[in-house]
């Protein structure tokens, strides 16, 4: 559905479900040069299981009007007022790399309005190669290959996905391929700028963390982890930074199991 | 503007052998094992709800997918440069799931007028009974095309190397007229297998197979391909009701919307297999992918041994013309060199002096060259295309898709080269006796 934040439209995808009133809300936020789809399985399984289940389209990106927002801090608030239009009180906000830093950020500054934070594939700081972020300056397609390659684990780059006949590299190729020119920039840009205290955040927290990702690497989530108060942590072995096209079961089990011992 | 260098990516060869594959986890089988099962259990009942709504990756019945069949779906999605893939009972099925998933009764397509008989029979003849028509063009004629598209048309249709032609389809001229017009290029890649074009770097969206032929490449089994490259922004068409509007046979789901990059071959999976039903096998999916494993060496072998005999017709006395897009004569000799560098095939035609009864005499005296009606296989075959796979055509249509009474087609194998040459020798002088 299509909601007005700021005189903008906003794509949510909300589960192939009508949110009801008073239903718990639970909010994904997606990476650096990504859409919505990404989170598909988790907003369909969290619908079905009786939650508000909302995964934005951040402005400029998917189908969602407007520019890409500059820095983490600017989506946080972004975020919050996304949040109000759809009427949510709490939320369980859940973000996989870029959108780590957004639920990071929106725990900081919007505390009141968070039930919990679910960061995937996390690094506070999240510092971006040099090489990668000038590729990305010149809308070079060598920057969607380096975050393609990395963002895989030796076993992701041939496959054996578990999602049928699903070829992990080329969707994350072709949504990376989807964003427009200066949206990626603009993303990790934002990513290499951020610099939020996780010691602030009092809501609980779950850190997922893959053993083989090269973007950000595990020991900075477990780093993240560490100084977050309340913490459950995940630590998927041999899994690459694109952990919900790698091991969709594993993440959603661990999102689930968390979400349900709040 | 900076020269930048993304990483190094898996390698092609590597892919034929590894992709969508990892030994078995609980018994280390190094092969793909063939999981010869039409159901898989749940570990629990609201994982097994979670799999029929999409919420799961995993298997729930064969029909809709299958272990073995994921590898080989994976695999030819890898080298194809797609997103995903669905494995079909033949070559047909495919074509018919890729049609099932974007027409409805009322819809249109424009074909590329020089197909296989049996695509041709489809679109011809059997799809207009359920209200989808086609329009032929010229392969070559790109306006042709354009000018074809009415408001109903949901798709261009060709095959890389034209059947018998060998036409060449320009995949980058076609892709920019069906985009310009909201649309996708489907493209038959059979003949030309993903090691020699991979459509989907040109200009198409969705490629089919038939995995009968190259990529299998030993004549024995029956299978198809279905590949989706993610590339068409079906939310950006006002043309696709089944993508882009809710879908009351799976809880009002709108594929554009939910699976992005992804829509086209979750729909064609999520309704087109569950209800029309035409998988593959798993033991089928099995041979595929044994067939795989050697695509890149067979292929460039089929491509010496084509270049060996097409140089020896090519200047033969019982020979009228010889239709192989890299010779000098062929008009899309240009067009054959940027889109298929590695090689134009190992499938062609030629015409042989003294016609229909020549052709008789010279497929009657191969030996090595198995008269029947198939392609790709390691071994060397042999048809008359107007009295057999095209049959059905009438005369206009015939002569439209350039086969004359004359025309042989060969599908040249593995065999020593040599060998097949003085079996050819010997049919041609027998052929000029007739």
């Amino acid at each position: 559905m299509y909601v007005d934040v700021n005189a903008e439209r906003v794509f949510v995808s909300t589960g192939a479900s009508r949110h009801q009133p008073d239903a718990p809300a639970i909010v994904f936020v997606h990476g650096a040069g990504m859409d919505h789809s990404v989170w598909v399985m988790l907003s369909r399984y969290f619908a079905r299981h009786g939650f508000n289940a909302s995964a934005i389209d951040l402005p400029g990106h998917g189908r969602s009007q407007g520019e890409p927002l500059n820095t983490i801090d600017a989506m946080g608030d972004w975020l919050a007022d996304v949040v109000d239009v759809l009427g949510f009180d709490k939320s369980i906000i859940v973000g996989h790399s870029m959108g780590s830093l957004v639920a990071h950020r929106f725990a900081v500054t919007h505390l009141d309005r968070c039930r919990a934070i679910a960061l995937l594939g996390t690094s506070v700081p999240m510092p971006v190669t040099e090489a990668l972020m000038m590729a990305a300056a010149d809308n070079h397609h060598a920057a969607i290959e380096m975050i393609n390659t990395w963002s895989h684990s030796s076993q992701g780059k041939v496959g054996a996905n578990n999602n049928p006949g699903v070829w992990m590299m080329g969707i994350g190729e072709r949504l990376l391929e989807r964003a427009g020119r200066g949206v990626l920039h603009a993303d990790l840009e934002a990513c290499n700028s951020y610099s939020g205290v996780s010691q602030e955040i009092v809501c609980p927290s779950l850190v997922i963390a893959a053993g083989a990702d090269l973007m950000t690497p595990a020991r900075a989530g477990l780093e993240v982890a560490k100084a977050l108060p309340q913490t459950d942590i995940v630590n998927l072995e041999d899994c690459g930074h694109f952990m919900l096209s790698e091991r969709p079961n594993e993440v959603l089990s661990a999102v689930a199991t968390f979400v349900r011992g709040l | 503007m900076a020269e930048h260098e993304g990483p190094r990516t898996t390698g092609f060869d590597t892919l034929t052998l590894h992709a969508g594959q990892q030994p078995d986890p609980v018994t280390g089988a190094r092969a793909t094992p063939i999981y010869q099962s039409a159901s898989f259990v749940f570990p629990d009942s609201d994982f097994a709800v979670g799999l029929f709504n999409i919420e799961r990756a995993g298997h729930v019945y064969s029909r809709l997918s299958n272990p073995t069949n994921a590898v080989l779906e994976e695999r030819v999605s890898a080298l194809e440069g797609g997103v995903g893939a669905i494995a079909t009972a033949s070559g047909q099925a495919a074509m018919h799931l890729a049609i099932a998933t974007l027409c409805s009764a009322g819809d249109h397509i424009v074909a590329s007028r020089s197909l296989y008989g049996g695509t041709h029979n489809l679109l011809e003849y059997t799809l207009p009974r359920f209200g989808i028509e086609t329009t032929f063009v010229d392969p070559r004629a790109i306006d042709a095309f354009r000018n074809a598209i009415t408001p109903s048309t949901k798709l261009l249709f060709g095959e890389i190397l034209g059947n018998p032609g060998l036409e060449v389809l320009d995949l980058p001229a076609l892709g920019e007229v069906a985009h310009d017009a909201g649309m996708p290029l489907v493209v038959d890649s059979t003949f030309a297998t993903p090691y020699l074009c991979k459509p989907l770097e040109h200009g198409a969206d969705i490629v089919v197979h038939s995995a009968t032929k190259f990529l299998s490449g030993h004549g024995i089994v029956i299978g198809g391909l279905l590949v989706d490259g993610g590339t068409f922004d079906w939310g950006a068409s006002d043309r696709f009701p089944t993508m882009t509007e809710p879908y009351e046979g799976f809880h009002e789901l709108i594929f554009a919307e939910e699976f992005g990059p992804l829509a086209f071959i979750t729909r064609a999976r999520k309704e087109g297999i569950r209800d029309f039903g035409a998988c593959m096998a798993p033991t089928t999916a099995f041979h595929v992918l044994q067939g795989l494993e050697t695509l890149p060496l067979r292929m460039q072998r089929h491509v010496e041994n084509t270049r060996r005999i097409v140089a020896f017709l090519d200047g033969h006395d019982a020979v009228e013309s010889v239709l192989y897009p890299e010779l000098d004569a062929h008009p899309d000799r240009e067009l054959a060199s940027r889109l298929l560098p590695k090689g134009a095939g190992a499938v062609f035609s030629f015409n042989i002096k003294g016609g229909r009864n020549a052709g008789r005499a010279f497929i009657e005296a191969l030996s090595l060259f198995s008269h029947l009606a198939n392609i790709g296989d390691a071994k060397s075959l042999v048809i008359h295309p107007a009295s057999t796979t095209h049959h059905r055509m009438s005369p206009t249509a015939l002569a439209n898709a350039g086969i004359g009474e004359g025309l042989v087609r060969l599908s040249i194998g593995l065999e020593d080269p040599g060998d097949l040459i003085e079996d050819l020798a010997r049919g041609l002088r027998r052929s000029q006796r007739a």
